[in-house]
Parts: C-alpha cells; sequence; structure tokens
C-alpha cells in the first residue's frame, strides 16, 4: 500500500525513537504529528500508524478516541475552542458562545457548510487569570469580548 | 492595593520574554550553578536538603516532596525515570503554563538535579497537548541546554547522563492523575492504574518512576542554590516552605497569579488586598479555593489561613492553588452544574460509582437549574455523592463528589429557591 504519511513524519519519528524505551510510546507523538499533516485521523492514516508501530489498527483508534484533541472526523479551516469551565463562565464565555452559534448558523461541535469554521466548548484551557479563553487552531486568544472575537474571526480567510 | 514586597523565586521573571534564554538563565538567575554544585554531592544529602525545605508537592497533594524522593529504591534491575506532570488540568490552575514559558530553565534544571538524586537517567515533561507554544518555547529551551552541556552525556565533564523529552497530551483531564499520566506516556489511554505498586516501584514502562509537578521541580535549584532551610523559612507556616504560586480567577479586579510565602495571607487578604476585591464592588457569594475539586466556601469563611492544613481543618483544601472567585450575582447552582459536568465528561468510566455517579449528579443538578427539580433531589445528591467517595480507583471520584455536596450543604437555600418555584431565580 501507497504511504499516504509524509516522509517528514518518518523521520520524526525517527528522531523520537531513541527517547522511549518502546515503541508503542509513540503513539500520542505519531498521531499528532500525523493530525499536523492531514488536519484528522481518517482510517487509513490510522492503519498506517499501526503499521509502522507494530499494533493493530484498533489499538491505535481505542487509544485516539481517549483523547478530545485528536479529531476522527474532518474539521473546518479554523477550529474554535471556546472554554467555557469556571473562570471563563464566570466572565462571560457562554455569551461568546452564544455568539458564535448565531454568527455562523451553526451547533456546538458543528462545521459551517463551506468547512471554513467547526466550533467547539472546551474545558480548561490553563488561561483562568485572562478568561474568558479560546483556542483558535493551535493558538490561544485570552482576555476575549464579543467585540474582540469579531476582529479576529473577520480577519480570518 | 497590596503588592508582595519580600523574597519571591519566580514571578519578577514573567512576562519578561527575555527571560526564557539560557543567557538570562546565567546572568539573572540560577544558571545551571545548582546543578554543578549538586553533581558534587551525594544523593543522600540532595535529598535531605529536599526534606530539609519542607518543599510539599505543588500538583495537588501536597506530599512532602524529599519523602518521595526516599522511596526510590537505590538499586533497581529496570532503569528508573523522572518525570514531570506538566497536565495542568485542574480548572482554575495556570501557573505551570508561566514557569514553562518565562522560567523553563528553572524546570530543566530542577529535574537534572532529580534525576541525579534518584538515580534516573531519562526524564519526561508530560505536557497538556493544548500548550502547544509551551511545547515549542520548552524544547527550545533544552534544545540550549543540551548544546551547552547541561543535558545529554557526562553532564558537566560528570559520569552522570541525563535525557529529557517533552511528551505532549491530547486533551484528558484523567492524565493529570500521575498513573494515567504514566499510561499516556506509554501509548496507552489514559486510564489510572490500580495502587499498589506505586510508582516509586512501579510507573513509567515498569522502572521505579518519581511523578512531580512543574512548580515542584522548578523550586529544587534554589534549594540547592541556598539550602533547605532557607525555603523552609520563607514560608509564614510550619511543615509548607517556600512560596506558592496562586492564581485566582473569577470575580476579583484583579485576576492573575501572585507569589506570596506558604501560609502568608488568609483568602480575605489575597481577594480584598491583593486581587482589589470583588469586580463592580459587589458582594462575595462564594470561595473555590483549590481547583474545582475543592469543596466550596462560603462568604464568612475566608479567614482561613491560606495553606494546605488550615483549609483541611475546615473540610476543603489548597489544592493546586487555583482560587475561583464568585460574586453575588452568579447562580451556585449553574455554577455546581457546570464543574459536574466536567468530572462527568472526563470520568475515565473504569470505576462504576464515578462513572455513572458523575452522570446521574449532572443530570439531577441539570434539572434543578432548569425548574424541574424535585424536593428529594438534595438527598439523592448527597447519597450519589457520597457514594462516589472513597470507593473508585483514583481521585477523580472524590474530586466529583467533595465540590457537590459542599455545594447542598452550604448554599442549601439557593437549591430549594430552584426546585419550590421551578425555576432559577437569576433566570
Ligand atoms: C484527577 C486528578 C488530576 C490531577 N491533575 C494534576 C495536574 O494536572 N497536574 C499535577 O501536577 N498534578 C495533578 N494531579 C496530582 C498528581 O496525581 C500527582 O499527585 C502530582 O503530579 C505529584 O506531584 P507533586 O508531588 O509534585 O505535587 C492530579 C490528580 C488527580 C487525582
Ligand atoms: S476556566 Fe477557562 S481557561 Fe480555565
Amino acid at each position: 500500500m501507497a504511504k499516504l504519511l509524509s516522509e517528514n513524519f518518518y523521520k520524526e519519528m525517527g528522531k523520537l525513537e531513541p527517547r522511549y524505551p518502546s515503541k508503542v510510546a509513540l503513539l500520542l507523538p505519531a498521531l499528532h504529528e500525523a493530525q499536523k499533516e492531514t488536519g484528522w485521523l481518517p482510517p487509513e492514516i490510522m492503519e498506517e500508524i499501526g503499521t509502522y508501530i507494530g499494533i493493530h489498527p484498533a489499538q491505535v483508534r481505542e487509544v485516539a478516541s481517549f483523547y478530545t484533541m485528536y479529531n476522527l472526523k474532518p474539521v473546518g479551516k479554523y477550529h474554535l475552542k471556546i472554554c467555557t469551565n469556571v473562570a471563563c463562565c464566570l466572565r462571560g464565555s457562554e455569551e461568546l458562545v452564544d455568539h458564535c452559534k448565531k454568527k455562523f448558523g451553526i451547533e456546538l461541535g458543528e462545521t459551517t457548510p463551506d468547512k471554513k469554521f467547526t466550533l467547539m466548548e472546551e474545558e480548561c484551557l490553563g488561561a483562568c487569570g485572562t478568561a474568558p479563553a479560546m483556542m483558535l487552531n493551535d493558538d490561544y486568544h485570552e482576555n476575549l469580548t464579543v467585540q474582540g472575537l469579531d476582529k479576529i474571526l473577520d480577519g480570518l480567510k | 492595593m497590596e503588592t508582595y514586597k519580600g523574597e519571591t523565586l519566580f514571578i519578577q521573571h514573567f512576562k519578561n520574554e527575555e527571560a526564557r534564554s539560557l543567557d538570562y538563565y546565567k546572568k539573572k538567575m540560577i544558571g545551571y550553578e545548582s546543578a554543578k554544585k549538586a553533581l558534587a554531592m551525594s544523593q543522600d544529602d540532595i535529598i535531605n536538603e529536599v526534606k530539609k525545605s519542607n518543599l510539599r508537592g505543588r500538583g495537588g497533594a501536597g506530599f512532602p516532596t524529599g519523602t518521595k524522593w526516599g522511596f526510590i529504591p537505590k538499586q533497581s534491575a529496570k532503569p528508573k525515570y523522572l518525570v514531570c506532570n506538566a497536565d495542568e488540568s485542574e480548572p482554575g490552575t495556570f501557573k505551570d503554563r508561566d514557569i514553562m514559558r518565562y522560567t523553563p530553565h528553572t524546570l530543566i534544571e530542577g529535574m537534572i538535579i532529580g534525576g541525579f538524586a534518584i538515580g534516573s537517567n531519562v526524564g519526561y515533561i508530560y505536557i497538556r497537548g493544548e500548550y502547544t507554544r509551551e511545547f515549542t518555547l520548552l524544547n527550545e529551551a533544552i534544545d540550549e541546554a543540551y548544546k551547552a552541556g547541561y543535558l545529554g552525556k557526562n553532564i558537566l565533564g560528570t559520569q552522570f547522563s541525563f535525557d529529557l523529552t517533552v511528551h505532549r497530551g491530547a486533551g484528558a483531564y484523567i492524565c493529570g492523575e500521575e498513573t494515567g499520566l504514566l499510561n499516556s506516556l506509554e501509548g496507552k489511554r489514559g486510564e489510572p492504574r490500580v495502587k499498589p505498586p506505586f510508582p516509586a516501584q512501579s510507573g513509567a514502562f515498569a522502572g521505579p518512576t518519581i511523578v512531580n509537578n512543574v512548580e515542584t521541580l522548578a523550586s529544587i535549584p534554589f534549594i540547592i542554590q541556598k539550602g533547605g532551610e532557607w525555603f523552609s523559612k520563607l514560608s509564614k507556616i510550619e511543615k509548607s516552605g517556600g512560596t506558592r504560586l496562586l492564581g485566582v480567577s473569577g470575580h476579583v479586579k484583579k485576576p492573575g497569579l501572585y507569589e506570596l510565602p506558604a501560609g502568608g495571607v488568609t483568602l480575605r487578604q489575597l481577594i480584598y488586598d491583593y486581587c482589589g476585591g470583588i469586580l463592580n464592588d459587589r458582594k462575595l457569594k462564594a470561595v473555590i479555593p483549590g481547583g474545582s475539586s475543592a469543596p466550596v466556601l462560603t462568604a464568612d469563611e475566608i479567614d482561613v489561613i491560606y495553606d494546605i492544613e488550615p483549609l483541611q481543618k475546615i473540610g476543603t483544601m489548597m489544592g493546586s492553588a487555583a482560587v475561583m472567585v464568585v460574586s453575588e450575582d452568579y447562580c451556585m447552582v449553574k455554577l455546581i452544574q457546570r464543574i459536574t459536568k466536567f468530572y462527568a465528561h472526563e470520568s475515565c468510566g473504569q470505576c462504576t460509582p464515578c462513572r455513572e455517579g458523575c452522570k446521574w449528579m449532572e443530570d439531577i443538578l441539570h434539572r434543578i437549574e432548569h425548574g424541574h427539580g424535585r424536593e428529594q433531589d438534595l438527598a439523592l445528591l448527597l447519597s450519589i455523592a457520597d457514594n462516589i467517595n472513597g470507593k473508585t480507583l483514583c481521585a477523580l471520584g472524590d474530586a466529583a463528589a467533595g465540590p457537590v455536596s459542599s455545594f447542598v450543604k452550604k448554599f442549601r437555600g439557593d437549591f430549594e429557591a430552584h426546585i419550590r418555584g421551578k425555576k432559577c431565580p437569576n433566570a
């Protein structure tokens, strides 16, 4: 079967391998690296990771599905994760969620039809002192207001 | 407003974008001089110094670090490991993030010393997956340390070698629990293990392992530099050494991190003198004093000294030193429902009382908040909480049960108003 993951993926894994006494420990790093390339983790990719590590694809899936950061279905180009845990709630994060729902016409967990935005609620991001906080793809945005959020979103292409 | 003028370890370097470089660390901080000193000491002497310092784990349980290190067997057929818990997932907690992004070398140096003290040549920093920027910054600092000969083979010309790798989690609160973390590090689901065996006997990859929080390990270079006794005297309370990074969030005027001597303030002083009081000068309703797992306190319980034992005495805990402040206008039922939703979502599902009980509590709280509660629901909530508490493999169950019982007991009137009025009075 032709490989779906890039040469760079295998190079990165090769660098990490000597760092661990067992190859299975590469599973989380491999899932992260793969998701960086493909945006989400389709079954073929998990199978390829399983083959590389030497475990059954079902074991890859069993582990991947335990963690919320691994996307088991495609997500939009911009992935919004708004924290709605205690500190953010106290500082008005629900307003941000409602605003996004209206703006995009989608519910939590959904993606806009043009595949541009995915909206999710997130547990505490470790930014409670600068709440409310959200992640936009890999980046943190803190001390958010509805106006501030709009400015960020309207600047996205 | 009050600011602390005494000695602090970390906070003066935070928010300074230059502080993370090795160059700054050498000029303005410890600069691996403590590692040099420690590598010339015996393992027992290092552990004794840490014992003398009264350093207690900053991850939540407050276990004395020197004592923990002493549990590692001297001889072991399997390699030993030092693992840093940088999962920082207890809601309300945001201190380790600043250590990693502003003073990463304190953590790296602490791990070198810790590794040497327990006889380990391999360390991992398990960082929560969301901290992508901190992951990159830590790796940059580790690269610097390798290049300068502080990590890798024959550190500073000694026989000691130590390799350090940052391992990313992927979004799961339970991976902050140390054995869940170890499973996750090994490439498994982050499900906590049955204890015993404790990690010190059989931890990462079945080798003897110490798991310590970021702040705990980052304090070590200071202890070696100036001595355990000096560190123990930084605090204002017995049995708890050093300063603590306190994270205050919610309805205060000045949320953020504060570094204060352990036991140096009461909760009231922290909230009113340091954080400027309650937002919009409203009245205080409640304080969650140690991350969302800590039982709640009412406004008239805040004259307590903010440290491990005094909080324990009044039935709550200091946990990860995360203080969440709630003003009078926020609905307590809504708040505990949100907290419980978190635990229901994060329960790994191995233990029935936790898996089922958290979900039941969430459902009941949801119906009370939305005006469908029944008179008998409060007794039912207390009974479910009681059936979770102490009956699970790890402390996530207790973390979910304690807040529910405390909210129901201390704010019973608020719950009853919802049930009798058939709606949230705030809605
Ligand atoms: C559900 C749960 C979540 C935890 N989360 C964290 C965490 O995010 N960070 C942390 O350092 N410790 C966490 N702990 C505590 C760890 O299990 C462990 O006690 C700690 O990392 C030990 O380090 P210390 O002795 O330096 O505090 C958690 C414990 C439980 C039960
Ligand atoms: S509660 Fe939102 S970042 Fe902590």
